[in-house]
């Protein structure tokens, strides 16, 4: 066919260029933050460091391991995502299977209760009153109960579930499994794509979620790293950095260097797990969205 | 979305009256387990879902901290009319509006045309790179964004650096602290953040369309643009209808976690929009009702829009989300 054997042409040429571009507009920002923490705080400040550090030093990072606060607040991080995604994974997926299985009576109308979550809610004001009435305000778990489930997850997982066949649950059932151990047992194992993208969706909301520290929690040492880094960029608090930085290693550090290298710390998990998890959210973000 | 629910068999129907009852104990009996699942979501909406959808009506009370919500007195409209008659009201309005529909006419397009031409590309390899490179911003927070921007925008930052040597500008300019370049700041991070990530979907779409289409406008002796945009875009119009109903009814709802990390005092007066100013009353000066009665309206309106745009939809290309 003559379309495989044309040469690449001009508008090739051009579609390559601007796509060069476009990647080069991506990345840039982020090598500016990484080449600006591996350099000295104060050399830094002279500006001019577009490509590599100039004097490559370590000692923002440091003095970002050096504090306890920061440290701290990494930790509510790790926690609260680990934590939150594990259990609205099994939450949103034990429902979504039960109201899955086409023999339970009143399903329509369970259905029908998600639905509308999907359309009106009550808004951030009575949603605000509600946790402060539950007792949650300044506690670790208002990061995990008011996540711990979506309707929007469900209908994800709800679509996978009807494509499994029922065979395997017969068999299970033969053998005298109840439905909740069909579920953790046969149900779990055979849907880790969907499980995959659902906990990488949101892994991230809760890694990079930063309003429920400002909204909900007082408390400093219950805040987690986004909301750390929140007040920090927003504040624009010189002062806050400057005492947050451990004397020892003040001499080359600034409070610039210091945010950069949080920036970093703050979002390397993210990228890390990222290129391996990109093939799940392409295929789990199909199931989710191209069902229209 | 889909929530069509498979065609269920009910045998039961045709057993005689008398024993339906019993019946039906029995089969709740046999999924007691399944319905204790199911049950469980249920009282999870109801409390988080339900329970603040009741906790609307204070905004026609006038509720405070030390009274419960039935107790506190109503007081009608009264703080629907406040929001009305409040010196804020324009220019939170308009900047609602305004960057939204902003990122509506820029921001919608570019996507559709990024994977348009992304598809183009003729080296898979270089394809895939370019998409893995393009979500990226996606995954990062809006702090992390805003952390690049603050450092990015300050006088002694880049972008200042940059223009001063091109001679655009003789000294520097506080972007941030400008109301005049708070605008174009939220349109273009989000599209820096967004643009692969949106892509995605139309990706999706265009990779379903039958090659066979393709061979024949070849051989009808089509060129590139003309299968682009006789072939492609055609094919794609379902998605791109369906994107759009959604965008539309979002118009009020402005992206709150960029907007609350880039806005500051300095530039208030283009910044603040609904979803904000809802928080600086409600949440900062505890008027609750007051707030809540803000958010209502907005609410409201975002619902209307999204029936609107459904039906526009609908009798223009059938397309229609319900």
């Amino acid at each position: 066919m003559r379309l495989h054997h044309r040469s690449t042409g001009l508008f090739d040429w051009a579609n390559i260029i601007v796509m060069l571009i476009i990647c080069f507009l991506t990345i840039y920002p982020i090598w500016y933050v990484l080449i600006n923490s591996f350099n000295e705080g104060t050399d830094a400040m002279r500006g001019g460091i577009y490509w590599y550090p100039r004097v490559f030093s370590l000692e923002n990072y440091m003095a970002v391991f050096a504090n306890d606060g920061l440290m701290k607040a990494f930790g509510i991080t790790v926690a609260k995502t680990v934590l939150g995604t594990s259990l609205h994974v099994f939450f949103t997926a034990m429902v979504a299977y039960a109201v899955s299985r086409k023999e339970v009576i009143g399903r329509k109308v369970y259905l029908l209760i998600g639905t509308i979550t999907l359309f009106f809610s009550g808004g951030l004001i009575p949603q605000y009153l509600l946790i402060r009435d539950l007792g949650l305000l300044d506690t670790f778990w208002v990061y995990i109960f008011p996540a711990m489930f979506s309707f929007f997850d469900l209908i994800i997982f709800m679509t996978f579930f009807r494509e499994i066949p029922y065979g395997l649950e017969e068999a299970a059932k033969i053998d005298g499994a109840n439905d909740f151990s069909i579920f953790v047992r046969v149900i779990i194992p055979v849907s880790m794509p969907v499980v995959a993208t659902i906990a990488l969706f949101h892994g991230v909301y809760q890694w990079n979620d930063y309003f429920s520290g400002v909204i909900y929690i007082n408390d400093p040492s219950l805040q987690p790293i986004q909301t750390y880094l929140y007040r920090i960029v927003a504040l624009s608090g010189s002062n806050q950095i400057a005492s947050a930085v451990p004397s020892v290693v003040t001499k080359t550090v600034t409070s610039q260097s210091i945010k950069l290298a949080t920036m970093v710390v703050a979002t390397l998990p993210i990228v890390f797990v990222y290129p391996f998890l990109q093939k799940y959210f392409v295929k789990g973000f199909m199931i989710g969205s191209l069902k229209e | 979305m889909d929530l069509k629910i498979r065609k269920q068999k009910q045998p039961h129907t045709e057993t005689p009256a008398k024993s339906r009852g019993s019946d039906f104990i029995r089969r709740l009996k046999q999924q007691k387990l399944l319905q204790l699942m199911a049950l469980s979501g249920m009282v999870w909406l109801l409390i988080f879902h339900y329970i603040p959808m009741y906790g609307i009506i204070i905004s026609f009370k006038e509720f405070n901290i030390v009274r419960s919500i039935a107790q506190a007195p109503w007081v009608g409209l009264e703080h629907f009319r406040a929001f009305f008659e409040d010196d804020s009201l324009p220019y939170v309005i308009k900047n609602t509006l305004g960057m939204s529909l902003l990122k509506l006419i820029i921001g919608f397009p570019l996507p559709i045309l990024f994977a348009l031409f992304l598809n183009e590309l003729r080296s898979i390899r270089f394809k895939k790179a370019v998409q893995t490179i393009s979500y990226l911003p996606h995954f990062l927070s809006w702090v992390i964004l805003g952390g690049i921007l603050t450092t990015w925008l300050a006088d002694v930052g880049i972008i200042n650096k940059l223009l001063l040597a091109i001679g655009a500008i003789n000294e520097p300019i506080s972007y941030l602290a400008e109301p005049g370049y708070f605008w174009a700041i939220v349109i273009s991070s989000d599209i820096w953040k967004e643009l692969g990530w949106s892509a995605i979907i139309y990706l999706a779409a265009i990779t379903s369309v039958s090659p066979e289409l393709y061979e024949a406008a070849t051989i009808d002796g089509a060129g590139r643009f003309q299968k682009m945009f006789y072939i492609t875009l055609p094919m794609i119009k379902g998605t791109i209808t369906i994107l759009f109903i959604l965008a539309v009814s979002g118009i009020l709802n402005s992206n709150f976690d960029q907007i609350f990390v880039l806005k500051n005092q300095l530039n208030e007066i283009s910044s603040n929009v609904i979803d904000t100013y809802v928080y600086q009353v409600g949440i900062s000066q505890s008027r609750y009702s007051y707030a809540t009665a803000v958010g209502l309206v907005k609410s409201v309106i975002a619902f209307m829009l999204l029936l609107g745009a459904n039906s526009i939809t609908k009798r223009m290309n059938n397309t229609s989300l319900f």
